[in-house]
């Protein structure tokens, strides 16, 4: 069982972010906390993906207050993103990891364990020689996903995984996922995919035109959403 | 003219005695100037700082010193009346190798910071996202255009093979001492003295194709593989 992770919970109280000078999120509040997948649901250019990167400590908020586990700053050595067009970096797949797991100090045998069980964990123990950039998209998804592993996070932060995947790829993503869900890590991901969403999803923060608009468990958000625009985007209407 | 030449360039110890120095020099040069060159230019490529615009302007003017300018100022710092005479470096390799290096360290620095800047904006979030220190991020930048810098070098090392201006006048053409390709095939000519030059001037032209060759398989190499590093990590190496 792993332990509690020290980042939680995420508040965001009253977050505003401006991009010269112009408001891509506003008024948002909201806490990240428990061990169940939290998803930001919403249209493109809603500001999900943005979300994300303050919680990451990549941007700092315009407006508004973030705080992890009460403290104002903490650097992200506990938790991990994965972009949605991940950089693979000019190496083997294998160097990839062991890039990633340059932090962790272990030793060269422990080392090269690791990067086994990551890459056996994501399906591309076959990979481990070949040239990361040369791996198809949902592999290079997978091997994103083995990177942020290799950090040991507590928080792993997903910015739609699988949006540029075919069906299949998209499914062998969606079964890593849960299982880095069962095994203790908190996943908040980024989709406008309502079917990932609906399947992976404990919560659901659904977020439009940079505002939050609706905050509950996935299930009563999906049988009765609480706002017209939640059930506008439900039933796949243009959310105004 | 072309058989004297051709018999010299197999024959004469004197000959080859020229070639290895003028590599030495030059490959030397390389190195120093790698190792200012590279940090230079991720500094610049990964930093911000009042006057970096100004910087960049005017390193890559330097990648258009005049040698003779490069030559004269640093016979002017390592002459005996020079504030750098106390080491008693003119007309000797190491004076050779500095200039060649002033020479060559804008080149490989300007590619550099090019080459860095390039990566830095594809690997940005990424990179940003682990938190690494600028030392760590700087390093695995250089690594992962290391094949852009490979040929950065090789093009410094072409400049410093085919410069003779700088070598000349800091080296002093000293016979079986600071004397290099370029330089005696300037002196032997102007004595009239052919057959060694042209000898010197095809093995120059057969350096200059090697060191375009390798650029060329590097680079192919490079673009074939797409970054595979030579260490294999499964095994611990």
């Amino acid at each position: 069982m792993r332990a509690p992770a020290t980042d939680l919970p995420i508040r965001f109280d009253n977050v505003g972010f401006d991009i010269g000078g112009a408001p891509v999120l506003d008024q948002i509040s909201f806490t990240l906390d428990g061990h169940g997948p939290t998803v930001l649901l919403g249209p493109n250019g809603a500001g999900k993906s943005t979300i994300l990167r303050l919680a990451m400590s990549l941007a700092a908020p315009t407006r508004g207050r973030i705080s992890w586990a009460a403290r104002d700053a903490a650097q992200a050595e506990r938790r991990a993103i994965v972009f949605q067009r991940p950089v693979m970096l000019r190496r083997s797949v294998a160097a990839n990891l062991a890039f990633y797991l340059d932090r962790a100090q272990l030793n060269a045998p422990a080392r090269a364990a690791r990067i086994a069980q990551l890459l056996q964990q994501v399906g591309l123990a076959d990979c481990a020689r070949r040239p990361a950039r040369q791996l198809s998209g949902g592999e290079q998804q997978r091997l994103a996903l083995a990177r942020a592993l290799a950090r040991d996070p507590e928080i792993l932060f997903l910015d739609e995984p699988t949006a540029s995947l075919d069906p299949a790829a998209a499914k062998s993503v969606e079964a890593i996922l849960r299982d880095i869900a069962a095994s203790g890590i908190k996943i908040v991901m980024a989709t406008h995919d309502l079917g990932l969403a609906r399947r992976l999803a404990d919560d659901i923060l659904f977020i439009a035109r940079g505002r939050l608009v609706e905050s509950a468990p996935a299930r009563q958000f999906f049988e009765a959403p609480a706002t017209e625009q939640g059930a506008q985007f439900l039933r796949g209407d243009l959310v105004l | 003219m072309g058989a004297d030449a051709f018999g010299l360039m197999l024959g004469d110890p004197r000959l080859w005695s020229i070639v290895g120095l003028s590599l030495s020099i030059s490959l030397s040069a390389v190195a120093v100037a790698a190792l200012i060159g590279l940090p230079l230019g991720a500094l610049l490529a990964l930093t911000r700082f009042p006057g970096r615009n100004l910087a960049i302007v005017v390193l890559n003017a330097l990648m258009g010193l005049p040698p003779v300018l490069v030559g004269l100022t640093i016979y002017l710092l390592l002459s005996r009346s020079g504030p750098l005479g106390a080491w008693g470096l003119l007309f000797t390799r190491e004076a050779m190798i500095i200039a060649q290096a002033v020479l060559v360290t804008p080149i490989i620095a300007a590619l550099t910071r090019q080459a860095v800047a390039d990566l830095w904006e594809e690997y940005r979030d990424e990179l940003t996202a682990l938190h690494l220190g600028p030392m760590a991020r700087a390093g695995a930048l250089l690594w992962d255009a290391r094949f852009r810098l490979v040929t950065a070098a090789l093009a410094g090392f072409g400049r410093a093979a085919a410069e003779v201006g700088a070598v000349m006048i800091v080296g002093g053409n000293i016979d079986g001492f600071t004397r290099t390709m370029t330089t005696t095939i300037a002196l032997e000519t102007s004595k009239g003295d052919l057959p060694l030059a042209v000898a010197l001037g095809l093995i120059l032209m057969l350096v200059v194709l090697g060191v375009n060759g390798l650029v060329w398989v590097i680079a192919r190499r490079g673009e074939r593989n797409d970054g595979i590093i030579r260490s294999d990590p499964l095994r611990g190496a």
